[in-house]
């Protein structure tokens, strides 16, 4: 197919029209010539003939008249193995080899391979004659910890493909011929390592979607217990600045127990991301033993980078996403914010002058939103493994208030909800995020029940704290009190969670269960303190216990020490035990 | 020979339009009206119509005036003959020194490659407690000042200038009072610190196009003074007018507003502006201390709220002092692990009880009895206030730490601050008493 032309007829903003000649389809990628300079775009407009681009660069330079082509590709991605340990920008250009080229800064119109030329250790799993379909594996390599499927590309017409000829088992480079196929009117073609696929359009490849029905255990004691979140589940945490948004993200990139994680750093802080850079390589996943960058893609589109690529930056990582889950894996895909991808979209449309809906956002956000999000889930693939993409995006609502588009639009469509307080930020109380307002319907490590009965004492502590604030401590009963004490104690031993201490940092599911049990026995216990200076005297003591406890390693003797001294703190003041709470214990 | 065109189509707000061919967009051009010469850049191309943006402003232009394009962006002269200069928005001398057209760089450059950024390292010592121990400011932060007219922003920002160790200070001031312009100068003068410091200045009553420039104009001179080894400390104020004057340019473009007559890019061009803060390996750094004032005092305005989502924390600056609740320095953790070791339990230690204090505060003021607990909150919250969050304190980190555990144990029993026990034994003063 010859490739469409055409000439630059305005310039707006990061929005070129260009007047084209035959035939060109929307998201359809195309370049701008600026002198020496090819500038990417994606077709996002056309009307007759001439055509919208959103170029994904700074548009300088550009003069009415410049020329233009047509790629008659989509905006894809490659997808091979070597995507692990890349940084990669929002077009899945490898950043460290742009370094390289061009030094500190980012140079426009320089687009490099995202998949390194490497060569690999190629074992095939099929033989000639084999009929294959998109998705089916032809043989393996293996991609540090992991088995790396190398499928017949999705991008192939699904019908059965009959394999003509493989290579055998060896090392071939990521781009060599190792197998051609042909389907049943004898097409033949010739298959790498390597095919691409656009990034807007969810790969399906599997039997079926099943139920997000397992904890992904994060160790932040606040989300595995109270709060959980599901493989191939859902959720947001929307916050205002400072809130511990990214943070928290960071945390749960560290501690995920997932097969791979993604980081899309979208329009936000580039120094956030080289943390992340510098920190991974350095730092062991307990699970492996091996280096937590080898299970790590991070797309970096930062807020002072093309604004375009940005938006086309959150289907990157999750066309990545769902690449490894089509090898049976579970992946996690962390996106911050996803409030500047919608931004993005924001921008773009107001160039276009598309009639705009509250916020000025797009009619089309909410939509674009829930089909981004329904890309997550958890699914059993043809050959029966199970693979995951898990989604949490963080949202940065205007002026921190939930009541806005992006924030709405998300709560509709995600499974769990972790919103952060700007009270409990500001009063140092990580990770901030709000017990009582926030909610998930994915199920937990701790049994619901328990859990309840902990939330519920958290809920009327606040009730007592709001109360007291009217009536005043002396207005209070003894026994309100005490319940407001109990919910203190759960805040600030389970709830807040210090992520710079080496033991508090991550707490795996058991010693969650540990300490939730030995919690659970002071919350159910009817205390005998006569006064409320006693009670706050008491629970100081008791708080401070558990507070050190927090801070020393699991099986450690002072662990246990620390874990009698609480035990013989309660049990001296107890009178009884809650009934309700003794059938739970 | 450049051509001349001597047709302006219409004349909206500052946009003017001419008819032309071959025009590139970002591209530079001189308007000439009645002998006088304005630079206007172009800021939109629709066949050959070409939208200019005219920096100091349309009043008076005419339709028969001349437009003549110069075929390349704004630029700046970056050379050491910068030093101890006073600019405007376009780089046009303020003071009586000659102007400056060597060796021009583009401004509004691309971004960082973030693969090229290194994790921040190096504490800024201000002496101020507040930002010290518990928001200390580092090498390559981004920070603005959070405050509204009628505090003493101008002359926190001068003070740290001061008193912190860089080689060069760009001052980048939009929509400045004069009498705050020569406030920083008189300043950094006394302080034998003009002969490294270059200004570009934009006052009150300067075209609104020109505040536009500011920020790109100082940002552009530090990143290279910043490549050539320099550790660089830009101050911009008062960002809010910056992004005022983005307002009105969108408004004149018809583009659509997104909150409060802002356009929906303003969080891009704020960033972009702000990422400039780094620190090259193997050379300088950039370092960006901004002011931001809230209209009516109210942070979700879109202007703080789009900063605060950008920037490396923030001070909030009220009633003289930095608050400690909302002033916050996103990069203190990479530096206060290697100062001491109880900064970072007591920085966090002391904020909640003075959260603690203030709702002890708010129950007093509703009238209801005060515990012994309340009473020893207060007690806290009056020590805390006068002894460390005074702007007056000058002391370094070590001193104000000291203080910190001096404050806390003239109020409390060691169990009620919530410090780990280790902690406590080692650093509780011992009284004499005891
Ligand atoms: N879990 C935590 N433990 C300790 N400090 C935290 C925690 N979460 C956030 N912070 C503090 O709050 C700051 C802002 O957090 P961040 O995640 O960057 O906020 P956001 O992304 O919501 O704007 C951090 O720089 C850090 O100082
Ligand atoms: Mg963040």
């Amino acid at each position: 197919m010859a490739n469409t032309s055409g000439r630059v007829v305005g310039v707006n903003g990061n929005m070129v029209t260009v007047e084209f000649d035959s035939a060109i389809a929307k998201n359809e990628v195309g370049y701008i010539h600026v002198g020496d300079d090819r500038l990417k775009g994606e077709v996002i407009r056309i009307n007759g003939n001439t055509a919208s681009l959103q170029v994904f660069e700074m548009t300088g330079g550009i003069r009415v008249g410049d020329a233009a082509e047509f790629s008659g590709e989509m905006l894809s991605v490659a997808l091979g193995p070597g995507l692990l340990q890349q940084i990669y920008d929002g077009l899945q250009n490898p950043l460290p080899e742009l370094a390289k080229q061009c030094g500190f800064f980012l140079q426009r119109g320089v687009y490099l391979d995202a998949i390194p030329n490497k060569e690999w250790e190629f074992t095939p799993l099929a033989k000639v004659g084999d009929q294959l379909r998109p998705g089916d594996t032809f043989g393996t390599v293996p991609e540090g910890l992991f088995t790396h499927q190398i499928m017949i590309p999705f991008n192939l017409a699904d019908t059965p493909w009959k394999v003509v000829t493989i290579k055998g088992k060896g090392t071939y480079g990521v781009r060599d011929i190792i197998c051609t196929v042909e389907d049943a009117k004898g097409n033949k073609k010739d298959l790498s390592m390597i095919f691409t696929w656009p990034v807007k359009k969810a790969i399906k490849l599997y039997e079926e979607r099943l139920r997000p029905d397992e904890t992904l255990v994060t160790k932040i004691r606040i989300i595995d217990t109270f709060l959980p979140v599901a493989k191939g589940g859902t959720y947001c945490t929307p916050g205002p600045f400072g809130a511990g948004k990214t943070v928290l993200q960071h945390m749960t990139s560290r501690n995920a127990d997932v097969d791979i994680v993604i980081i899309a750093a979208c329009g936000e802080r580039a120094g956030e991301v080289v943390e992340v850079l510098k920190e991974f390589p350095e730092l062991v996943d307990p699970k492996t033993g091996r280096s937590l960058m080898e299970r790590t893609i991070i797309i970096c589109n930062t807020s002072s980078m093309p604004v375009a690529s940005r938006e086309a930056s959150v289907y990157t990582a999750v066309t990545l996403a769902e690449y490894y889950r089509q090898m049976g894996l579970s992946v996690l895909l962390l996106a911050d914010s996803t409030s500047r991808w919608a931004q993005a979209m924001r921008e773009m449309s107001g160039r276009l002058e598309e009639i705009p809906g509250e916020e000025a956002f797009p009619a089309y956000l909410e939509s674009r939103i829930a089909e981004f999000y329904e890309r997550a889930g958890k699914v059993r693939l043809r050959d029966g493994r199970i693979g995951s993409v898990t989604i949490g995006g963080t949202v940065s609502p205007a002026g921190g208030n939930f009541e806005e588009p992006v924030t709405q639009a998300t709560l509709k469509v995600v499974g769990a909800f972790h919103g952060l307080s700007r009270e409990r930020s500001d009063a140092r109380k990580y990770p901030a995020i709000d017990p009582l307002n926030s909610w998930s319907k994915y199920e937990g490590i701790i049994k619901q029940e328990n859990v309840e009965y902990a939330r519920n004492i958290l809920r009327r502590g606040s009730e007592v704290n709001q109360m007291m604030k009217v009536v005043g401590e002396e207005g209070t009963s003894v026994s309100d009190y005490i319940t407001y004490q109990k919910s203190e104690l759960i805040d600030a031993f389970y709830l807040q969670q210090n992520s710079f201490d080496p033991v508090d940092a991550s707490v795996p599911p058991e010693r969650q269960k540990h300490t939730f049990e030995v919690l659970f026995k002071v919350l159910a216990t009817d205390f005998d303190l006569e006064d409320k200076k006693h009670v706050r005297s008491f629970f100081n003591t008791l708080r401070q216990k558990f507070l050190d406890w927090n801070n020393v390693e699991t099986k450690s003797e002072r662990f246990t020490q620390i874990e009698g001294e609480i035990r013989a703190l309660y049990q001296g003041k107890q009178r009884g035990v809650d009934p309700d709470a003794e059938q739970l214990i | 020979m450049q051509k001349v065109y001597s047709r302006i189509e219409s004349i909206v707000g500052n946009v003017i339009t001419v008819r032309a061919l071959g025009v590139r967009n970002s591209e530079l051009a001189i308007v000439t009206s009645e002998g006088e010469q304005s630079y206007a850049s172009v800021i939109k191309l629709d066949e050959d119509l070409v939208s200019l943006q005219v920096f100091s402003g349309a009043q008076g232009i005419s339709t028969g005036d001349q437009v003549r394009f110069l075929g390349v962006p704004m630029r700046v002269s970056y050379t050491d003959n910068l030093l101890g200069r006073v600019f405007d928005g376009t780089g046009n001398p303020r003071d009586n020194g000659p102007s400056l057209s060597d060796n021009m760089i583009d401004i509004g450059g691309p971004a960082v490659n973030p693969a090229k950024r290194i994790i921040p390292r190096n504490m800024i010592r201000t002496g101020i407690p507040m930002i010290d121990v518990f928001n200390t400011l580092v090498e390559s932060q981004k920070l603005p000042i959070f405050s509204v007219s009628g505090e003493p922003y101008n002359p926190l920002l001068a003070r740290i200038a001061m008193q912190a160790e860089v080689d060069l200070i760009v001052l980048g001031g939009m929509g400045l009072k004069y009498d705050d312009y020569l406030f920083f100068k008189d300043t950094l003068e006394n302080g034998g610190a003009m002969s490294r410091t270059i200004m570009f200045i934009h006052t009150a009553s300067d075209p609104t196009v020109e505040c536009m420039l500011v920020p790109d104009m100082a940002l552009a001179v530090a990143e290279r003074f910043a490549q050539d080894g320099k550790k660089v400390l830009v101050l911009l104020t008062d960002m809010t007018n910056f992004a005022d004057s983005m307002k009105e340019m969108a408004i004149t473009m018809d583009q659509v507003p997104s909150n409060r007559g802002y356009p929906g890019d303003l969080y891009s061009s704020l960033a972009s502006r702000y990422e400039k803060a780094v620190d090259f390996e193997g050379a300088g750094s950039v370092t960006i201390l901004a002011v931001t004032t809230m209209p009516g005092d109210d942070v979700t305005h879109p202007v703080p709220d789009n900063t605060g989502y950008i920037t490396e924390g923030q001070y909030y600056l009220k009633g003289g002092r930095i608050e400690p609740f909302g002033s916050l320095s996103r990069l203190k953790q990479q530096v206060n692990k290697d100062t001491r070791d109880d900064h970072r339990a007591l920085m966090d230690g002391m904020i909640k009880l003075y959260a603690s204090y203030k709702e002890s505060l708010e129950k007093k003021s509703m009238g209801f009895n005060m515990t012994d607990w309340d009473e020893k909150l207060l007690k806290y919250g009056r020590l805390f206030e006068s002894k460390l969050m005074d702007l007056s304190v000058n002391i370094p980190l070590e001193g104000a730490l000291d203080l910190g555990w001096e404050i806390l144990s003239d109020c409390f029993e060691p169990n009620e601050t919530g410090l780990k026990s280790d902690l406590i034994l080692s650093r509780w003063p011992k009284k004499l008493n005891d």
